[in-house]
């Protein structure tokens, strides 16, 4: 049997609709194809953003919403002409509502090879045993 | 086939055509020559100067260990795999947008390849090949004698 093909469609950005605030900068944003899947002790997205590296990623959470914005460098390379293309480069950025409560402080990003990875830990109930003392 | 010794700013309808030829060749859905559409996967830029071409490509969370990269005359041939990410026991996706599974593309360039001085790098999962034009098919300016 082959192995699975990646499909011509999946090779295409998807490029944001600027409905209500427009970004700042004027560039491009694209939204990043994200896996996102749930364990029991934490909530784990990965999303595609090449182009960018650890200190180009702004990561959010706020009242349930998380933000991901990702700022990518302009990739003309000197001294040549583009003649061809099939992608553009821009800056990513999504939303997402967030349902789980998150242990705000435990949280864990890492960039490798132009992919997020995002480690959200569930807050885990606490379940304390109340000793009773004799009055 | 032809070759176009007049530079690379006339060729771009021709590289059009090769590139639907060679990805015909490979049975690929053809979808016509509009800028800026995908021909395969991954999706590519090409600049070009009069010394060669460079070549770029998103390729996020590819180990470069495992790329394929091959040049023969004109041609140049990318191909890996992107894995997908095992899931465990008790765990469950809530999206998975993310493509994965094997790719392979072939890029016919306007001009002969210097196959030895083909050097790719990957950075942040952009992966950049630098395709330098071999001398011999490098332009020469022809003197005419005065008779």
């Amino acid at each position: 049997m082959a192995a699975k093909e990646i499909e011509v469609q999946e090779a295409e950005k998807q490029e944001l609709v600027e409905a209500d605030a427009e970004r700042t900068r004027n560039r491009s944003a694209f939204v990043p194809r994200v896996d996102i899947y749930e364990t029991d002790e934490a909530i784990n997205v990965m999303a595609d953003m090449p182009g960018v590296s650890a200190d180009s990623v702004d990561i959010t959470l706020e009242q349930g919403v998380l933000t991901i914005n990702g700022y990518v460098d302009e990739d003309q390379p000197e001294g040549y002409d583009k003649v061809y293309s099939e992608y553009r480069v821009g800056d990513y950025t999504r939303r997402f509502t967030v349902s789980h409560q998150i242990a705000q402080d435990e949280i864990d990003a890492t960039v490798k090879d132009g992919v997020l990875y995002l480690h959200l830990p569930k807050v885990q109930p606490t379940s304390r045993r109340i000793s009773v003392s004799v009055a | 086939m032809l070759s176009n010794p007049f530079g690379f700013r006339s060729s771009f309808r021709e590289m059009e055509r090769m590139r639907r030829d060679m990805n015909r060749a490979l049975n690929r859905l053809d979808r016509g020559p509009r800028f800026g559409s995908v021909a395969g996967y991954p999706a590519m830029n090409v600049w070009t100067n009069d010394d060669g071409a460079i070549v770029t490509a998103e390729l996020p969370g590819v180990d470069p260990e495992t790329l394929e990269i091959s040049v023969h005359n004109d041609t140049l041939t990318l191909g890996g795999e992107r894995l997908p990410s095992e899931l465990g026991e008790g765990e469950a996706y809530h999206r998975r947008e993310r493509s994965y599974g094997q790719f392979r593309r072939a890029f016919q360039l306007p001009f002969q390849i210097a196959a030895d001085k083909v050097e790719a790098s990957y950075d942040r999962g952009v992966l950049q090949i630098a395709v330098p034009r071999a001398e011999a098919d490098k332009p020469r300016t022809i003197q005419v004698r005065a008779s």
